[in-house]
């Protein structure tokens, strides 16, 4: 995380830009965009030195609310994008958003070496359990038996588990956050922010158009009763064994993120162009 | 189909969690649920200048989800709606208003990092973020804004019972007052408007075509 000293005056209203969203009204990315733009003025690091970058979806809309700068990229990318980004400008916060299609399959693999890298950005995954934009086919996160059009009967395949694979595949800071508790929310994104390393923020964010059914996940989602721990295997026993609506930090370890900087980097133009020469 | 066979269908499998059949089932006991466990949620403030900050973020916050309302129903061109949304909006940002001029406050109250215990997981006076529809009319909009009135009038009875100091409990009683006018207020708006059929949420072209 950036040593910025908060500036004065900066609100959530100042990470929002004048685009109005296009999401169904009632869907849980709202009060996402809503915790982010509270995280970031938590934060205090002005837009201009932060970037959100997408892949597709619903959900991957969200850099163009924001008055960050903003990379709406290909489906699946953003990682890859994001984790670029960050290397190359290690000054920047990084914010890489999406959803469940974009991050866990089509982005799949991209998930997991983010994951093992480590590098020093934070992954706000908005889960709905289903393909939004493109009508309601099932998702990685899709219960096996949800019967729909689409797949009668449910698809019957074994539902992604992101949170344990995050885990086991080396995120430092693993959180579960529900869109019903955009506060709460906003505390994590600040807290994964903050953490240093690949923070990986799994917010249940419930589809009121294709899913409607997940407006019931506000009477389920609770607090984790217990504090994160920065044991892996405590954290994935707890993770492996909770109802699925336990939100909180559940990891936070203390692996040293991924060097923005080895060896001797070349900063400009003139350096690139005096080792191209060489 | 039917809506209700439409959620009984979808709905009937799926209010397990994300990610494997999780080991433990998921029970209705949610922090958001804690006044309807029967836990007491409320915790007073100490100072009266506490308590106004409180109420302060309590107003702005039901401001600011009533903005978002009406831009997402401007934006899905159901602009009469818009227009209640935004029309609640200016009465909560007034509301705050009113209590910085009644503190003397210039500027807004500076609200402490860790946030307020609400009995939720949102400020009492705070509509539901999911209970909107793009086809929704105004007594919907108006039922929201009945609900979220009462829960304010709820939360500042209970705030006045539990709090410790005499001047905290004095100012949520009047609060309280206020809210129970306000929703006295709402109930008369909800008699110049029409019920709506009960067909409202349909839509010859919907978003679904799963259906």
């Amino acid at each position: 995380m950036n040593d910025i000293a908060p500036p004065a005056g900066l609100t959530p209203a100042s990470f929002k830009s004048a685009y109005k969203p296009i999401w169904c009204p009632g869907c849980g990315d709202y009060s996402v965009l809503s915790s982010v733009t509270k995280a970031l003025a938590k934060i205090g690091v002005p837009p201009h030195d932060v970037v959100v970058v997408s892949g597709i979806g619903c959900s991957s809309r969200i850099p163009a609310y924001t008055s960050c700068y903003g990379f709406h990229g290909v489906h699946g990318r953003a990682l890859a994008a994001g984790t670029g980004l960050k290397v190359a400008r290690p000054d920047l916060t990084v914010l890489v958003a999406g959803g469940d299609g974009d991050g866990y399959s089509i982005g799949g693999n991209h998930f997991l070496h983010a994951c093992r890298r480590n590098v020093d950005l934070t992954y706000i995954v908005m889960d709905n359990h289903v393909y939004g934009l493109t009508k309601g086919q099932a998702s990685p996160t899709t219960e096996p038996d949800w019967d729909n059009k689409l797949s009668p009967g449910g698809t019957g395949i074994r539902s992604f588990h992101p949170l344990v694979i995050a885990l086991a595949s080396g995120a430092n800071f693993v959180a579960r956050a529900f869109a019903g508790d955009p506060n709460g929310t906003a505390e994590i994104i600040a807290a994964g922010i903050r953490h240093p390393g690949f923070a990986f923020i799994e917010i249940l964010s419930p589809c009121v158009t294709f899913r409607p059914e997940q407006r019931e996940w506000k009477q389920y989602a609770h607090p984790a009763p217990v504090g994160p721990t920065d044991d892996p295997a405590r954290a994935a026993r707890r993770i492996m064994t909770d109802d699925g609506f336990n939100i909180g930090i559940l990891y936070a370890g203390d692996r040293t993120p991924y060097p923005a900087h080895s060896g001797d980097a070349k900063h400009t133009t003139a350096d690139l162009e005096t080792e191209f020469e060489q | 189909m039917s809506a209700a066979a439409r959620k009984r269908r979808d709905g009937a499998k799926s209010a397990a969690g994300p990610g494997p059949r999780p080991a433990t089932k998921p029970r209705k006991t949610a922090a958001g649920n804690r006044a309807r466990a029967g836990e007491s949620a409320i915790e007073a403030p100490r100072t009266l200048t506490e308590f106004m900050v409180q109420a302060w973020v309590m107003e702005m916050e039901a401001a600011q989800r009533y903005t978002d309302f009406a831009d997402a129903m401007e934006t899905h061109n159901n602009l009469e709606v818009a227009g209640m949304f935004r029309t609640m909006a200016q009465y909560e940002a007034r509301h705050a208003d009113q209590i910085l001029a009644e503190m003397g406050w210039t500027e807004p109250p500076v609200v402490p990092r860790s946030g307020f215990p609400w009995p939720g997981f949102e400020a009492p006076e705070t509509a539901p973020i999911d209970e909107v529809h793009y086809l929704m009319q105004p007594w919907h909009a108006l039922q929201l804004a009945l609900a979220a009135e009462k829960a304010a009038e709820h939360f500042f009875g209970e705030l006045a019972r539990a709090a410790a100091s005499e001047s905290v409990r004095c100012a949520a009683r009047e609060l309280q007052a206020e809210e129970r006018e306000h929703v006295l207020l709402v109930k008369a708006w909800m008699k110049k408007v029409p019920k709506p059929d009960p067909d409202w949420a349909n839509d010859p072209d919907p978003a679904r075509y799963t259906d």
